[in-house]
């Protein structure tokens, strides 16, 4: 293979990759950053206690969570016809991985939530600051450096997850390392499409450590 | 100061709360009734575990009493719906020991918080949060964040925060118990001058006997969830009634020797200059023990008190006491530290 096709081949799959990745992790924290508000906000003795809820959506989210991601691209395949239309592609890829993102990512925001200190809470109720403003003005500014370490992590898992989708017709690196790779003995594109995913998650990590240290005002 | 016609601006009454566990209900308040006039500095004391916390958080409503009333500015704030709760709270400001500030916001910022979540326009609030740093003293730390503060300065953004919504209240959850001693002075200085200035009424949760002595009118002693005495601040240090009060003072006291038959003798300002124990020993003959004295200043007046030992011969004794008891003195017997018994 020609250092050029290589070079087109890699540019197409890291395209695809990106596009999967920003896309999933977009949507997934759409339905996992309010469901984690809601994790903890309705825990007992919290803002909008309501411990029947709480432990519902716990269990929602911890069934999901323990489908294994290829099952779950399975399982989903009659959603993701219904609502992309086709089931390959890296379009079609993005339904599973959301599916499968936002019960992490809501977890990843309880966690990051749940490390504000409740006496800043009750600082801002004493003011007379409504439920709403609390949740908006006081927990997820306070949360920021966490939300955002959150962030990196859910984001490269999910492009971990994305590569797992080229097995069964995603699109992206991960697809290009199985059909070239591995179904066809290409070892120099396995490698090279592994090198550009090592260097995505780095980047992505970095970038993620870099900015929650930047807006974390309680260092400096 | 305020005066006994001052209007009453917190009326407690009958209030109770309990915790429902299950090892069966624990009660933190007993039926507590409790009078805050406007412009008192109103001390409540007592020891960890007594309820104090619990009631101060009943009066904003961050708890909700079990039973019982309470009528802030003659509005009953336990009927209150969630609007008028939120808008009572804005007259209502408390400060707290953790300070409890926003870490990821400027302290100017801190301080526009209460007037951002009340609608106020920015620049108008900015203006009105610049001007309360001023009064705390920390105009010039307005674009530093919490975390490069010392306690004594957070405390004062707090302050500064909590004055922000022109509060009629301000309520003080053991806001000096992080800060050293010379802290505590400076903002227990600062408590003082904004009662005075805006007159504002303080309410004032502590367990340390010289926060109430420094700059309370009023004070209640609050014990096992009920208020064991209450009276001004002058009252209650000179002539505690109950066992709680004294087992209050207990730190201020030191021990006495075993066997020993001890007594108190407490001097106001008019007759601290008076040689009262060598015109005893003069006038009776009898010889007496100095184990201790001090000075202190109470609600603006000194008090001096000093601790003697009575001679160990039960008449010469009573011949003793017979001639202080003629004095312009209080004086009281010194029971025993009963050894080991937990406050």
């Amino acid at each position: 293979m020609t250092l050029e096709r290589l070079g087109s081949l890699l540019l197409s799959g890291l395209w695809e990759t990106l596009y999967m990745t920003c896309a999933s992790t977009a949507f997934a924290y759409l339905l996992g950053l309010p469901l984690g508000v809601l994790l903890v906000v309705t825990r007992r003795g919290h803002i909008l206690a309501n411990p029947a809820l709480q432990s519902g959506l716990g269990v929602v989210v911890n069934v999901l969570r323990s489908v294994p991601f290829l099952i779950l691209m399975i399982a989903v395949i009659p959603i993701t016809r219904f609502v992309m239309g086709t089931t390959i592609g890296s379009g079609a890829t993005v339904m599973p991985l959301v599916i499968a993102a936002f019960p992490y990512v809501a977890r990843t925001v309880e966690s990051s939530l749940l490390e504000v200190d409740y006496g800043v809470i009750e600082a801002a109720q004493a003011m007379g600051a409504s439920r709403l403003q609390i949740i908006r003005k006081v927990i997820l500014p306070e949360a920021t450096p966490g939300l955002v370490n959150g962030a990196a992590i859910a984001t490269t898992n999910i492009l971990g997850y994305s590569a797992m989708a080229g097995a069964i017709g995603g699109g992206g690196l991960g697809a290009l390392a199985i059909n070239y790779g591995y179904y066809r003995y290409k070892t120099d594109v396995l490698l090279a499409a592994i090198a550009v995913l090592v260097l995505l998650v780095q980047c992505v990590q970095h970038l993620g450590t870099w900015v929650a240290c930047l807006v974390d005002h309680r260092l400096k | 100061m305020a005066d006994e016609a001052a209007p009453v601006m917190i009326d407690i009454r009958g209030v109770r709360k309990v915790y429902p566990s299950s090892a069966g209900d624990v009660v933190a308040l007993n039926g507590i009734d409790l009078t805050v006039r406007k412009g008192d500095i109103y001390g409540i004391i007592g020891m960890s575990g007594a309820g104090k916390s619990t009631l101060i958080r009943c009066v904003n409503r961050l708890d909700a009493p079990t039973e019982g009333s309470i009528h802030i500015g003659g509005q009953n704030i336990l009927t209150m719906d969630q609007k008028a709760l939120l808008a009572m709270r804005r007259s209502v400001a408390m400060i707290f020991q953790q300070f409890n500030l926003l870490m990821q916001r400027t302290v100017l910022r801190n301080v526009t918080f209460p007037l951002e979540i009340s609608g106020l326009p920015r620049a108008r609030a900015v203006a009105r949060a610049k001007e309360l740093l001023d009064i705390v003293g920390l105009a010039e730390k307005a674009p530093a964040y919490p975390a490069q503060l010392s306690g004594g300065q957070k405390q004062r953004v707090a302050i500064a925060r909590a004055l922000a919504t022109d509060p009629q209240v301000l309520l003080s959850d053991e806001a000096t118990s992080a800060l050293d001693p010379m802290t505590t002075q400076s903002i227990l200085a600062l408590l003082e001058d904004i009662n005075r200035r805006l007159g504002i009424t303080i309410v004032i949760i502590t367990h340390e006997m010289s926060v109430i002595r420094q700059i309370c009118t009023r004070v209640a002693i609050i014990d096992n969830g009920a208020i064991a005495e209450e009276g001004s601040v002058r009252e209650v240090f000179t002539a505690p009634r109950t066992a709680a009060a004294r087992r209050l003072f207990r730190g201020d006291r030191e021990e006495i020797p075993p066997g020993a038959r001890c007594m108190r003798l407490v001097f106001n300002d008019t007759n601290l200059h008076e040689p009262v124990v060598a015109n005893m020993i003069l006038a009776c003959g009898v010889p007496v023990g100095i184990l201790s004295g001090n000075m202190q200043t109470v609600g603006g007046q000194r008090r001096g008190q000093l601790l003697i030992q009575l001679p160990a011969d039960a008449a010469l004794a009573e011949k003793a006491l017979a001639y202080l008891r003629t004095q312009d003195v209080i004086v009281e017997e010194v029971e025993p530290l009963d050894s080991g018994a937990a406050g």
